[in-house]
């Protein structure tokens, strides 16, 4: 069941950062020069490939045990 | 006043003689020309998507929308991120298909897996129809490029003539490759332009970005939140939007059949994790955009502020390297639209209307044959320009959305058939269509290709409930076990 954990895994970061928008629509506080709501939405864009690249090793380590190789 | 000018006709050259050279040796096949023989690595993929997406829309669109509608602008940032996390999972089973029966082009695959004609001839067109006024936008926003950066010295139409008849002859003598090959002068160039205005431009006026957006903020101090200086754009629009558009990305027959190209379906898993790092640059774009709303308010394109900005602030020869990187954004995304929408009527259109079996060396010819139909018709487009086609355009994006329950629902439920997909598409084109034409968009505080996609899967399940049909079990098994070229 690694397929269903790197879908939740790989979706997390753009769920949170679309669901969190409603809430987040403000300036302050300011994070490294960023009003906080372009702050909410390049941090989660830029953590975007730690989730994708975890994703990736759960889909391989299952494939390594399927003979397809790379089968979903 | 020859400086900006020689750079970027040079660009247009190099780039083209890059395209041209690139074919490399050999037999030119329609595998060949249209997936690129299916033998594409991580970084030449990487390479070609990111030369895809990166278009003069982001160029010029994404630094106009911040300068004219600030903060709804940011949806640039988040829908390719959304994009990519859903290639991961559909790509690869796409790709397997695709690889297994020869499939090219997206209504390929709706026919491969649905066995339906009327499906596959009903997505061709609306490909079609969206790619056309998407070729003739970038057509556009390549003369606007070189006429501003070269400050006059080129017209708009000559530099659409030129760019575009170099782009045909490199999409004719080398296809995908080819352009790949293109896509690399332009990622390289483009990176290094938005890199240093994206930095410079704040620091000039303002010495530095975090005091340029305080700037914007004590100046226009509700343009950085949602609505930004606009009226409909609120969160319910800006999440909508990037719900439509996320997971219309890959929709688009261009952005679909570049999958095809890779040589295994790891290196497009792999391709997705490292993307949403190309979207970074889009933020550069957009700081150049509030730069110019402080620098140069009051301009009536917005889609000129980034090109006036620079071309005020830096030297003549950098003004053309912005020019020249502006003029191969624009040509990479034409030739591949080009490309995949001459592949796509020879092979999806015209082949099923001749009504006879015709072999891939015809196709190939038909295919560079409508390459020029298509070109004269979107360069006339580009030249004589009506107006309304930007409302085609954004038709184009709603129209080509409505794939996805046709896509993801093709990969991972077997048992949904054509009628199915058909009840729901044709729902959703027509919401769409109604809506855009009868000038409900945003519908309800949401983008109104969202509202068609919502229909779209709401007629799509429902069909599925209540469609059933006693053959399905049989139809499955013919499909999964037989093979059957495409």
């Amino acid at each position: 069941m690694h397929t269903r954990l790197a879908l939740a895994v790989a979706t997390f970061p753009a769920l949170v950062l679309v669901a969190g928008l409603p809430l987040v629509n403000r300036l302050e506080p300011v994070v490294f020069g960023l009003p906080f709501l372009l702050y909410w939405i390049v941090g989660w864009v830029l953590v975007t490939p730690l989730f994708l690249g975890a994703a990736y090793l759960l889909v391989r380590a299952d494939s390594d045990r399927s003979s397809e190789g790379d089968e979903l | 006043m020859t400086v900006p000018l020689l750079v970027i006709l040079a660009f247009i050259l190099v780039s083209s003689v890059v395209g041209i050279v690139g074919r490399g040796r050999g037999e030119m096949s329609l595998e060949r020309w249209s997936v690129g023989g299916r033998r594409f690595g991580v970084i030449i993929v990487w390479l070609l998507m990111a030369g895809e997406i990166y278009t003069t829309f982001t160029f010029l669109g994404a630094s106009g929308w911040a300068y004219s509608r600030g903060a709804p602008a940011f949806y640039i940032l988040v829908y390719g991120t959304l994009g990519y996390i859903v290639s991961f999972f559909l790509l690869p089973p796409i790709w397997r298909l695709a690889k297994r029966r020869g499939l090219h082009t997206q209504p390929d695959f709706f026919l491969a897996r649905y066995d339906s004609p009327a499906l596959a001839g009903i997505v061709a067109l609306v490909g079609v129809v969206s790619m056309v006024p998407y070729l003739q936008l970038q057509l556009a926003g390549l003369g606007m490029i070189v006429e501003i950066a070269s400050n006059g010295a080129i017209s708009s139409a000559a530099a659409i003539v030129i760019a575009f008849a170099l782009t045909c002859v490199f999409v004719y003598t080398s296809g995908l490759k080819g352009i790949a090959w293109v896509a690399i002068v332009k990622d390289v160039s483009m990176i290094i332009a938005v890199v240093v205005i994206g930095f410079g431009l704040p620091s000039m006026y303002f010495g530095g970005v975090g005091r340029m957006l305080d700037a914007v903020i004590r100046q226009h101090p509700t343009h950085l939140v949602f609505p930004g200086s606009t009226t409909t754009m609120g969160v319910g629009w800006v999440v909508s939007t990037i719900l439509l558009t996320g997971l219309g990305f890959y929709c688009w027959p261009h952005m679909f059949a570049s999958a095809f190209s890779a040589k295994d379906a790891r290196t497009i898993r792999r391709n997705a994790v490292i993307m949403p790092l190309y979207q970074l640059p889009i933020l550069l774009v957009l700081f150049v955009g509030f730069t110019a709303l402080l620098v140069i308010p009051g301009l009536k394109n917005p889609d000129t502020a980034l090109l006036a900005l620079v071309t005020r602030s830096y030297p003549g020869w950098f003004a053309g390297f912005v020019g020249g990187a502006g003029a191969v954004t624009a040509m990479v995304p034409a030739s591949m639209l080009l490309l995949v929408a001459s592949t796509l009527v020879a092979k999806n259109i015209y082949r099923p209307l001749l009504g006879r079996t015709v072999g891939d060396e015809h196709l190939m010819r038909a295919s560079r044959g409508f390459m020029f139909v298509i070109a004269l018709a979107a360069l006339a487009l580009a030249l004589w320009s009506p107006k309304e086609l930007v409302r085609l355009l954004i038709f184009g994006y709603d129209g080509v959305a409505q794939f996805f329950p046709g896509i993801a629902l093709g990969v991972f439920a077997p048992r949904v058939r054509a009628r199915h997909i058909m009840a729901g598409l044709v729902a959703g084109e027509l919401v769409v269509v109604g809506l855009i034409w009868s000038g409900h968009d945003p519908c309800l505080g949401m983008n109104a290709g969202f509202v068609g996609l919502a229909v779209n899967a709401l007629v799509t399940v429902a069909a599925i409930a209540l469609l059933r049909g006693h053959r399905d079990r049989d139809e499955l098994q013919n499909l999964t076990s037989s093979g059957g070229r495409n």
